[in-house]
């Protein structure tokens, strides 16, 4: 029992594993807007577009997490502006926006002689790396999500299910669905830490499409879905403690492994 | 409810779908709690209309005035059921959700559903025979079900004017004497209800008002009135066949009816 509960003894241990949980509670929620909307490609084309918005916050010497949200916001607007011309499909306007912004990233970071944080850390996450700053950060921008998600659950609902209807009740539809692209982005930006950015996509659909198979109504969705990302994020944190492999990639495989189970025993029900 | 007469104000209104103009200088009336048949051939422009009603597709020119106001000053008033339901049917939500929207703008957006709501919805959803649904998936329901859902949900609304585009078409028998049904009870509440049907022997039976329509409008009246050979003629072209005897075929080839 003792060797068992030794790692959280450990503060940073700690705080990554609050950060964790946030994360994956956040992640699942917003999620389950991503798998309903079909928006997987969107949350990764997000993930990854940030990286432009990172470089340029450390040459300017600014806050990191303030330059991966500007670079987030202006590609989810973007990518709502050229879909919305109606010359470029959606699907393709993402790839377009994303594929730019990821290599625009990807050059300046490397054309940095002195960058001192690991481009790995940003890409699969050092949640072990969790200072208490940004741990309050983390939990104040969740906070501030959820609230958001929860205030507006019924128009979210609404414009989701049925725009027709929305239509008709003259609900404010182009402004309901900017604010959840900037929530997806506020949520992606938040994972970075915890994550990163190649994998943020994966907390973001995994929990919510494991919720999908089980669940009957939109709020048990988000409440399983939630569930299943704050387990997967403790298990995979203990786990990638004590194999020593990135958190990142153990979080999201556990999440994985949870997924295929769940898909296995709805199958061996019929 | 209100002593306003909810009067529907159709100006001379263009409307355009994907750059072709689809109606072209329509303009009619519809008195409180009117039942209006719009009838005429494929492409004439009724599901457009409808939805230029709706304020799903923009006025190339004109207005729309309901109880003399332009649309969207009205939240709630106009309850719309489009020809086929263009949602998810995997989408996590049971009947008495979908019921409940029609809630939606009475209370707000961040008010819960209270009592009075939730005995509208019941009232909704036993009306259209369908209150042991209430806690199903709406991807568990057959088509005519489905199609009642979203019935509920319109009557849920408590609209002051109903628009149904092809109700009758492709639905079951039972579905069909639902929605007549429907129609009858919103006539005791004063509702408007504006159909488009290509039945057109419903039309000239149960409504008291028909609308011709084929881009602009051919007649508007009684059944009697607009259900006439040179009317008839101008709206359906050749579709229409007059015999020697005097009767008139109409062959119209209906489009596919879809799954739900």
């Amino acid at each position: 029992m003792q060797l068992f509960l030794q790692p959280f003894s450990y503060a940073f241990m700690q705080r990554g594993l609050l950060a964790g949980t946030m994360v994956g509670i956040l992640c699942a929620v917003m999620g389950t807007y991503v798998v309903l909307r079909g928006m997987a490609f969107l949350g990764d084309a997000l993930a990854h577009a940030i990286m432009p918005g990172v470089a340029i916050a450390y040459i300017l010497g600014g806050n990191l997490l303030i330059g991966a949200l500007i670079a987030a916001a202006v590609v989810a607007l973007g990518i709502g502006y050229f879909s919305r011309q109606g010359a470029v499909k959606e699907d393709t306007a993402i790839g377009i926006l994303f594929a730019a912004a990821l290599s625009l990233g990807v050059a300046m970071i490397s054309s940095i002689r002195s960058y001192a944080v690991d481009l790995s850390h940003i890409l699969f996450g050092n949640v072990l790396g969790v200072s208490s700053t940004d741990l309050w950060i983390t939990f104040g921008l969740g906070f501030l999500v959820l609230s958001v998600v929860i205030l507006l659950y019924r128009p979210f609902l609404v414009i989701s299910f049925d725009p027709v209807l929305a239509a008709t009740l003259r609900l404010p539809s182009e402004l309901l669905r900017n604010v959840m692209l900037l929530l997806l982005a506020l949520t992606v930006v938040i994972s970075l830490q915890t994550v990163g950015v190649g994998l943020a996509a994966a907390m973001l659909i995994t929990p919510a499409a494991t919720a999908y198979l089980i669940t009957k109504r939109l709020a048990s969705m988000m409440v399983v879905s939630a569930s299943i990302g704050a387990f997967s994020s403790l298990v995979g944190l203990y786990i990638s403690f004590l194999l020593n492999i990135v958190s990142g990639s153990a979080i999201v495989l556990t999440a994985t492994v949870i997924f295929l189970l769940v898909f296995m025993l709805k199958r061996g029900k019929r | 409810m209100t002593h306003t007469p909810h009067r529907l104000e159709v100006e001379n209104i263009s409307v355009a779908y994907e750059d072709k103009i689809v109606l072209k200088d329509v303009s009619f009336q519809v008195p409180h709690g009117a039942r209006i048949a719009v009838v005429g051939p494929n492409g004439a422009g009724k599901s457009t209309l409808f939805k230029a009603l709706v304020g799903l597709l923009p006025l190339r020119k004109g207005n729309i005035l309901i109880h003399g106001l332009s649309l969207g000053n009205h939240k709630d008033c106009v309850a719309y059921i489009p020809q086929r339901e263009e949602v998810d049917w995997r989408f996590p939500v049971t009947v008495e959700d979908v019921v409940m929207m029609g809630r939606f703008n009475t209370r707000g957006w961040f008010s819960p559903p209270d009592k009075e709501d939730r005995e509208i919805v019941k009232r909704s959803l036993e009306e259209m025979g369908i209150f042991n649904l209430s806690k199903s998936s709406i991807s568990d329901l057959s088509g005519g079900q489905q199609q009642r859902v979203f019935l509920a949900r319109a009557l849920a609304q408590e609209p002051h004017i109903l628009l149904m585009d092809e109700p009758f078409t492709g639905v079951d028998i039972n579905t069909q004497e639902a929605t007549l049904n429907l129609l009858d009870r919103l006539k005791e509440r004063q509702v408007t209800a504006i159909i488009s049907t290509h039945d057109l022997n419903l039309a000239a039976t149960r409504f008291e008002t028909v609308l011709l329509l084929n881009k602009n409008i051919v007649a508007y009246g009684s059944a009697q009135e607009v259900l006439r050979q040179e009317n008839l003629s101008k709206a359906f072209g050749n579709s229409l066949l007059v015999m020697d005897s005097g009767s008139m075929i109409v062959d119209e080839c209906c489009p596919p009816v879809g799954e739900h």
